[in-house]
């Protein structure tokens, strides 16, 4: 493969990485708290994706935003009853819940629809291939890349232009003043925490045909997901972007030059840097 | 409760009390009595040593850790690399070059992941595991990769008792002879000063800092102690079932084995026996015949845990206890 | 002139572009008695913050007995004789008075790294622990856990793991602070008997105890040293009473 094609898939995959993982950096820089079951949220809305194309013949992306809104309802029921419980709680018992929680959305998968991988029917403009001029790449990926790209502009806008996203920065910088100033964090939270995995949604539903769709997903990318989160820079949308994209790339590569156990560089290189350091990309120093 | 009577209650806290005789009994009885099932039995007490590797570690130090089979990997892994390839099968040397290796991998990962805390540790901790397992499967020709390698034998205990593979007599006495000794290695350990300051780092990092303590030493120092017992573990495995591959370094025994410790009680040392037992019965009976709704009702029981038994079987145990004897 | 037992020049403190302690030069003698009062947010916590090392400071330095400790760690600061106790009580909450204390006294007395030996076999440690809880009427708590306390005796708790690693300057933040006022004469009783050797530095909103104790005051407004002298100076001084005092004297 060629050095375009090869960046190009990388950066495919970086992108529905980032797509998944940006909530879990903002809840995790909001609040501090370790959602191992994030990648679970993301792996059910892709299963009601892939359910209601099927079962009920939605398109695309009306069954992308069926997957959003559902996931986010879901995702803001649970942290109103359940996580919100745990907030002053120590970080393992934060810990074993999510763990707890990751194992009950698993088994809940595997009891209702099976063990096998799913796959996503694309619509039929994005199959095939789109010719840039240089090259010839598959549509899909592109897409993928361009909605990505879109993605963090809009959310880039909405931080820095809205006055909510202006809140949610201050107070992932220092909460105590944020809410010393009348923000209100609760509410920041759920609204945070219900947007952030309804994204999660639609980027395993988008991204199905790259990171698979099965109900090993939330552990299979587990490490990956804390991976991008913590070397971007918690709370930071631009850090896991660019975190996102560069684990996107290395995976890709690794796979193809060193298919056994080349991924042991990205786990090394990632230790590497947030040794050096820990604050990741774009995080403030503590 | 006045000074002096606190202060003898502290000097006579370490004094072996009646009751603790009870899990070696048991273990002996088991070998007596259900002598069909030593290999099984051999698995609970593997799981204990490991079980308690990581309380030393999680319970005592406050270090919440995901990545904890990095060690019982690197143990196995060292036995298994030495008989397979250098025709060392001696076991007990092969114990105590585990440790070696483990302890040091434990040393030289703590002295390095614990400048960081919070969600970045328990990440780099993944990493670690992640790392090593990966490393493993790119020298599959050396290590024998993810199908593993069968049918590694080892040269009789001490010269004189062989390892029996059909009922695993030797196996499960040998694994119960290597419990004891690390148990009373890591009673002694807790009990000391050293044990408590890591209590003290745990329930209060600040106010150890504050008095003076030498965390960051204390903390890795404790690491290394776990990863060496963890790396004992994982060797015994080996060299008790004759096979390896990929899963000893996996993040299913990491996330097992936390279960096992959690559900038992942490911080308490004999939660690892009542966790293992319990978790390794259920699942030997449960999984095999309804998987899915196993993980599933683990799962369930993890939840309840996280929000209403932190403490475990022991915790709660204890909470009755204490309410009994306060009627 | 030999060096002050403690001194900082020109230390500051900045996050972002909030300022929270301004080129602060302050001197502490050994056996002062010396209270640090100001308003709320006046930057004291954080100049006591900046003198343990919990905070590195933008600026300047901490000198202790002539030597920079301005980049020492927090441990290796109360080795050389600095003690604290905090604003709101930083105990092992789970363990016992004589635990909490135990641990103190065993980090000082170099016990802290033995692996063999009972924690409760150590006779010096516990020795020495049992006689600080003693000194501060601790004695029938002894056995019992901190969380079993009253917020009062685990204020005296506190000074007793402050004491346990004799040093020879203790800082006090607001020892009295959340005490209801039926056991605050407890912690006052334990501040007047504290031993003479040692300089102590008090944090401290209780005008009452702040003049019974201090034979010297420093005030900080916003984060810089508004004034500063003895306990007579301070308590006519115009400016001070406008600025913080206030009705607390004239009351």
């Amino acid at each position: 493969m060629d050095l375009a094609s090869i960046l190009l898939g990388g950066l495919a995959a970086g992108m529905v990485l980032f797509v998944v993982s940006v909530g879990l950096s903002v809840t995790m820089g909001l609040m501090g708290f370790v959602n191992l079951a994030h990648g679970g949220f993301a792996m059910l809305g892709g299963y009601a994706i892939v359910l209601a194309m099927r079962h009920w013949g939605l398109p695309f992306f009306p069954a992308l935003a069926l997957g959003f809104v559902a996931v986010a309802l879901l995702a803001a029921l649970l942290e109103r009853t359940l996580y919100a419980r745990l907030y002053r709680a120590s970080e393992l018992d934060q810990v074993l819940f999510t763990i707890g929680l990751i194992f009950v959305m698993i088994a809940g998968i595997t009891l209702a629809v099976g063990p096998e991988t799913q796959t996503v029917q694309l619509p039929a403009w994005l199959r095939g291939q789109t010719d840039l001029g240089l090259l010839k790449y598959r549509t899909y990926s592109l897409a993928l890349i361009a909605f990505g790209t879109l993605l963090m502009a809009a959310l880039w806008l909405g931080f820095e232009r809205t006055r909510i996203g202006a809140q949610i920065r201050a107070a992932v910088d220092n909460r105590r003043m944020a809410e010393s100033l009348g923000v209100d964090v609760g509410r920041l939270f759920t609204l945070t925490f219900a947007l952030g995995s309804g994204l999660a949604a639609v980027g395993a539903g988008l991204g199905a045909e790259i990171l698979g769709l099965d109900p090993q997903y939330p552990l299979r990318y587990l490490a990956y997901f804390l991976i991008v989160v913590a070397v971007g820079g918690l709370g930071r949308v631009s850090g896991v972007f660019f975190a996102a994209l560069a684990i996107g790339v290395l995976d890709f590569v690794l796979k193809i030059h060193f298919p056994k156990g080349g991924t042991m560089f990205i786990y090394a290189l990632t230790i590497a840097f947030l040794l050096a350091r820990p604050q990741g990309l774009f995080g403030k120093r503590a | 409760m006045s000074t002096p009577s606190a202060a003898l209650e502290y000097a006579t806290r370490h004094r072996l009390r009646g009751w603790e005789a009870l899990p070696w009994v048991a273990a002996l009885g088991a070998f007596f009595l259900f002598p069909n099932y030593l290999a099984f039995g051999t698995q609970v007490l593997v799981m204990i040593l490991f079980a308690l590797s990581l309380d030393l570690v999680l319970g005592y130090a406050g270090i919440v850790t995901l990545g904890h089979a990095a060690f019982f990997g690197a143990g196995a892994y060292t036995v298994g690399m030495l008989a397979a390839h250098a025709g060392w099968s001696e076991p007990i040397s092969g114990l105590a070059a585990a440790a070696l290796v483990a302890g040091l991998a434990g040393w030289l990962s703590g002295w390095v992941l614990l400048r960081t805390h919070g969600l970045t540790l328990l990440m780099l901790t993944l990493c670690t595991m992640a790392l090593l397992e990966q490393a493993a499967n790119m020298f599959s020709s050396f290590t024998g990769g993810f199908d593993g390698m069968p049918g590694l034998a080892f040269k009789p205990i001490l010269g004189l008792y062989e390892f029996d593979v059909l009922f695993f007599r030797s196996q499960y006495l040998y694994a119960l002879a290597v419990l004891f000794l690390a148990f009373i290695a890591l009673r002694v350990l807790v009990h000391s000063s050293f044990g408590r300051s890591l209590t003290g780092i745990r329930e209060n990092l600040l106010r150890m800092h504050a008095v003076g303590a030498p965390v960051r030493a204390r903390q890795v120092t404790a690491y290394a102690l776990s990863a060496a017992l963890a790396g004992i573990a994982g060797a015994v495995f080996v060299q008790a079932t004759g096979y390896l591959n990929l899963a000893v370094l996996g993040l299913e025994r990491a996330a097992g084995v936390l279960i096992i410790l959690i559900l038992g009680g942490y911080g308490r040392l004999y939660g690892a026996f009542v966790g293992a037992l319990a978790y390794l019965l259920l699942e030997h009976t449960l999984s095999k015949a309804y998987p899915t709704a196993w993980q599933l009702g683990i799962g369930l029981t993890l939840v309840l845990v996280a929000l209403y038994a932190r403490n475990g079987i022991l915790g709660l145990a204890e909470a009755l206890w204490r309410r009994w004897s306060a009627r | 002139m030999s060096a002050s037992l403690l001194e900082t020049r020109g230390l500051a403190k900045r996050f972002g572009a909030l300022e929270v302690a301004r080129g602060i030069d302050f001197r502490l003698e050994a056996g002062a008695r010396h209270a640090l009062i100001g308003p709320n947010g006046a930057g004291k916590t954080t100049f006591v913050n900046l003198l343990t090392g919990v905070l590195a400071p933008s600026a300047g330095r901490v000198l202790l007995d002539g030597e920079d400790v301005t980049r020492l760690a927090q441990a290796k600061r109360v080795k050389r004789g600095i003690a604290r106790t905090f604003q709101i009580n930083q105990l092992f909450r789970g363990l016992s008075v004589l635990e909490n204390v135990g641990l103190a006294v065993a980090e000082r007395l170099g016990a802290g790294g033995d692996m063999v030996r009972p924690a409760g076999r150590r006779a010096d440690v516990i020795a020495e622990a049992s006689r600080l809880i003693e000194l501060l009427h601790l004695g029938a708590h002894a056995g019992r856990r901190i969380d079993e306390l009253p917020y009062g005796r685990q204020r005296l708790v506190e000074i007793a793991i402050a004491l346990g690693l004799e040093p020879r300057l203790l800082l006090l933040d607001e020892p009295a602070a959340g005490i209801p006022s039926a056991e605050s004469h407890i912690v006052l009783e334990a501040i007047a008997a504290l031993p003479p050797g040692i300089a102590v530095l008090i944090i401290e909103h209780d005008m009452d105890l702040v003049f019974r104790f201090a034979e010297r005051i420093t005030v900080m407004v916003g984060g810089a040293i508004f004034a500063e002298g003895t306990r007579a100076e301070i308590a006519a001084n115009r400016d001070v009473r406008a600025v913080y005092l206030g009705s607390a004297l004239d009351g």
